[in-house]
């Protein structure tokens, strides 16, 4: 085996850097839209109308129990016949974010379930509105056991972009593939293509924990 | 057991639902699919073999050992974890012959989805074993029992029935993981369903059938999950 210094200094780690872009937008994009999707799959599950919060829980369950590519599949190749032709990264985004808000809903619900119900009643008791209880009291403190879960969403989607290969979007792992075949170079493109990941998941660990050990320090003021 | 209940009903109106599709127009995919499902359920239960493994392995290296096995332990799980499931396959089929190690394509795949997996399951054996009362490898110490025998008689049947939750949640994600061998050419579910794809140009129909097989498979899972749950939870309550 013989590494080629040159073709992955002067073309791989250029293109790749240009790609990541691509994957880093895609990953958070669909993040947050998979933080507003979780907050409206989660009303709906808790929802007091049972027939409503069965379709809800069925649905999380049919999305979380079929692989991802199937469902970018669905939506990239299965929508036109409808009239709504999707580029393949707004495809990707949509089934991304539709995959973590399922994610995110339960984790928003045990969250919120953590906070003990003396609370809500102390809010009644001192007179305090719904808004201002959920937002001031009750809000700030589920953030605690939330925010590490979500920072591992973030890496989830992250770490699941490379699929969107499969539809010709210019993520690092497609371009890595393109170099593969143009140079006929597959050793180069793709080792690389690993490194960057765990380089960038180790950033994305390390940015988590930042944030988690602020958000602990500003609500529990440890 | 309600819950049970509800999974066999769902499994066999599934079956049902894929009966009804056999006599319709439907019925010119489904050779194809039942062929591309035994490659699936193939590839799945090799992976999901090495992912068992693996895990205990790995987790109970980590977990229980400290020193070089530690340190080499953690180094897997921190590669495998730190990658994604495609690169880690592309890199399996396509770099690793520079190497002079050419591996089929089924060899790669359910080494690579094995290994992957393998590392988050690792990491719930380790969550697992950190539980395990320390007061209890106290009292080995005090028991005269050797530090093997501590290992296979006291900690791992504990862990063994702590971690059945954890690890079945990440063997469905190894079922749905298994879609994405497609990518090193073998013929599983969704290779037929995209062959099929390009043949009748009929997305809905094709990607709704490869989701409905899909969803079976998580189905079955999550029965076998519920079984091993009540089992040995049983199990272990009339010890306590």
């Amino acid at each position: 085996m013989d590494w080629d210094w040159e073709l992955t200094l002067e073309v791989v780690i250029p293109r790749l850097l240009e790609a990541t872009w691509v994957t880093v937008y895609v990953t958070v994009i669909s993040f947050l839209l998979s933080l507003v999707g979780g907050l409206i799959f989660m009303i709906l599950k808790t929802s007091k109308n049972r027939l409503i919060s069965i379709i809800a829980t069925e649905f999380i369950e049919i999305i979380r129990s079929t692989p991802l590519l199937i469902q970018i599949f669905f939506i990239f190749f299965g929508l036109p016949r409808f009239g709504i032709t999707l580029p393949p990264v707004t495809s990707g985004i949509i089934a991304f974010s539709l995959y973590n808000s399922t994610l995110c809903a339960e984790v928003y619900r045990a969250g919120l379930l953590a906070i003990p119900k003396g609370q809500w009643e102390a809010c009644t008791a001192l007179n305090l509105s719904f808004v201002r209880s959920f937002f001031r009291i009750i809000f700030p403190q589920s953030l605690v056991p939330i925010v590490p879960a979500l920072g591992n969403f973030l890496v989830g989607i992250f770490k699941e972009t490379p699929i969107l290969s499969f539809v010709a979007v210019a993520e690092i792992m497609h371009v890595a593939k393109l170099i593969g075949y143009e140079y006929y170079e597959f050793t180069e493109a793709i080792t690389t293509v690993g490194i960057f990941f765990i380089i960038l998941s180790l950033i994305s660990a390390k940015l988590i924990n930042v944030i988690e050990n602020y958000v602990r320090r500003t609500v529990i003021h440890e | 057991m309600n819950n049970r209940l509800s999974t066999v009903g769902i499994i066999i109106c599934l079956l049902i639902a894929l009966y009804i599709a056999s006599l319709t127009e439907l019925k010119i995919y489904l050779p194809n699919f039942i062929e591309g499902a035994i490659v699936t359920v193939k590839v799945a239960v090799l992976s999901l073999i090495l992912f068992f493994i693996m895990s205990f392995v790995a987790g109970i290296a980590r977990g229980h050992f400290n020193g070089i096995i530690k340190w080499i332990a953690t180094f897997y799980i921190e590669i495998f974890r730190g990658t994604s499931v495609l690169v880690i396959l592309f890199w399996f089929f396509f770099v690793l012959p520079e190497f002079g190690i050419l591996l089929s394509p089924l060899t790669a795949g359910v080494l690579g989805i094995g290994l992957n997996f393998g590392a988050y399951g690792a990491e719930i054996v380790r969550g697992a074993i950190a539980s395990v009362a320390k007061g209890q490898s106290e009292a080995s110490i005090a028991l005269n029992i050797s530090p093997y025998k501590h290992l296979t008689r006291i900690v791992v049947p504990q862990v063994f029935v702590i971690t059945i939750p954890g690890l079945t949640n990440t063997a469905m994600e190894l079922i749905k993981a298994t879609s994405l061998v497609a990518g090193i050419t073998i013929g599983e579910l969704t290779f037929h369903a995209m062959k099929l794809n390009g043949i009748f140009f009929k997305p809905l129909e094709i990607f709704a059938i490869a989701l409905f097989f899909y969803y079976f498979f998580a189905q079955f899972i999550r029965l076998i999950s519920s079984y091993l749950e009540e089992h040995f939870s049983k199990h272990m309550n009339k010890e306590a």
